[in-house]
């Protein structure tokens, strides 16, 4: 991977995390198991596609090729999509849409208050723009774990099963590769897996509350944030939010 | 027991309000997350500055039952608006 494209790969992993969750969130719209929920689920996933829309644009121009926000959205195919592996599996529940937007909060909001102090001024931007809210993305899901881990049997059953399928994908978001190397040699952020002992505390201390046991394992899958091997699943999600621009390419508002 | 949420009532203090103002009501499971709620169902829009939630059987309301005599004795008597004073001009706006 050569390191000048770095920035721009970098930026791509951030948009992209931000637009598959988002897009996952957004399915929800209208299926909420409460209005209340199904309102915060939409909001949240606006909050997270308008902090695509910053980190994409911007890509597009480090790109230099031309390529809008929308472009790098809609006209990408799924293995030139560089988000983690854990936001692109299917939401299959409510409880499994909150947890694996929980694993995602609790990376995020340490994440972004590091990027606050990057080198590159753009990120350190959009960063202090997005933190306010990942804080509040995180207290909302963190909650809303516990209420449903420490719930009835049923909930709690289904939070168990939900963290077994997700667990191996939650470690993918903080492992380094040569990527991170280049940009944390830059300035421009630090290493993924400086974040690892803060998102274990926020992990382990809502688990207590939320009486789930956290797995006995550190196997993580890979492949999403290089884009080497994404799931079957990405390009499901892809044919249905590409499919405006795929069959009338150039459609605006 | 219910598996409802209960019912609250939603107050919110606008940009420039000077008080809260009822803007409607959602369910939740307790007072915290009712503000959560709250904060998404009636702020998304920049309405809000400040929020206060009550649960709604908390709030003891007249009977409308009782609207004759609670509320008709004062429609006659318009010497309680103090409408009947010069005002110096000195004073300015009131």
């Amino acid at each position: 991977m050569a390191t000048d494209n770095a920035l721009f790969e970098f930026l791509l992993r951030q948009g992209d995390n931000s637009l598959v969750l988002g897009h996952r969130l957004s399915e929800w719209c209208g299926m909420g198991p409460a209005l209340e929920e199904d309102i915060a689920l939409a909001n949240t996933a606006l909050d997270l596609i308008g902090q695509t829309r910053l980190w994409l644009s911007y890509a597009g121009e480090v790109e230099g090729a031309g390529r809008s926000e929308d472009d790098l959205a809609y006209l990408r195919d799924a293995y030139d999509f560089r988000n983690a592996l854990l936001l692109e599996v299917p939401n299959e529940d409510f409880g499994r849409t909150i947890l694996r937007e929980f694993f995602f909060d609790a990376f995020q909001l340490p994440w972004l208050h590091a990027l606050i102090d990057s080198a590159d001024e753009r990120v350190a931007e959009i960063a202090a723009k997005s933190a306010k809210e990942a804080s509040y993305h995180l207290e909302r899901s963190a909650e809303t774990v516990i209420a449903l881990g420490d719930g009835t049997d049923e909930s709690n059953a289904k939070m168990t099963a939900a963290l077994a399928y997700l667990w191996p994908f939650a470690g993918e978001l903080m492992v380094d590769d040569e990527v991170d190397n280049a940009i944390a040699e830059a300035g421009v952020a630090p290493l993924p897996s400086t974040i690892k002992p803060a998102w274990n505390a926020t992990i382990n201390a809502t688990f207590k509350e939320a009486l789930l046991t956290r797995p006995d394992s550190d196997f993580a899958h890979a492949g999403g944030r290089n884009g080497f091997r994404h799931t079957e699943h990405l390009g499901h999600m892809l044919a249905q939010m590409q499919v405006l621009q795929r069959s009338h390419p150039g459609a605006a508002w | 027991m219910s598996r409802e949420w209960p019912l609250w009532e939603v107050f919110i203090r606008g940009q420039h309000g000077m008080s809260h103002r009822h803007v409607g009501s959602l369910h939740a499971p307790d007072a915290e997350r009712a503000i959560r709620n709250a904060r998404d169902v009636y702020t998304r829009r920049n309405e809000g500055v400040s929020i206060w939630v009550v649960e709604s059987k908390n709030i003891t309301a007249s009977s409308p039952s009782d609207k004759g005599p609670m509320f008709d004795p004062s429609r006659d008597k318009v010497y309680r608006h103090p409408t009947f004073y010069d005002i110096p001009d000195e004073v300015g706006k009131m």
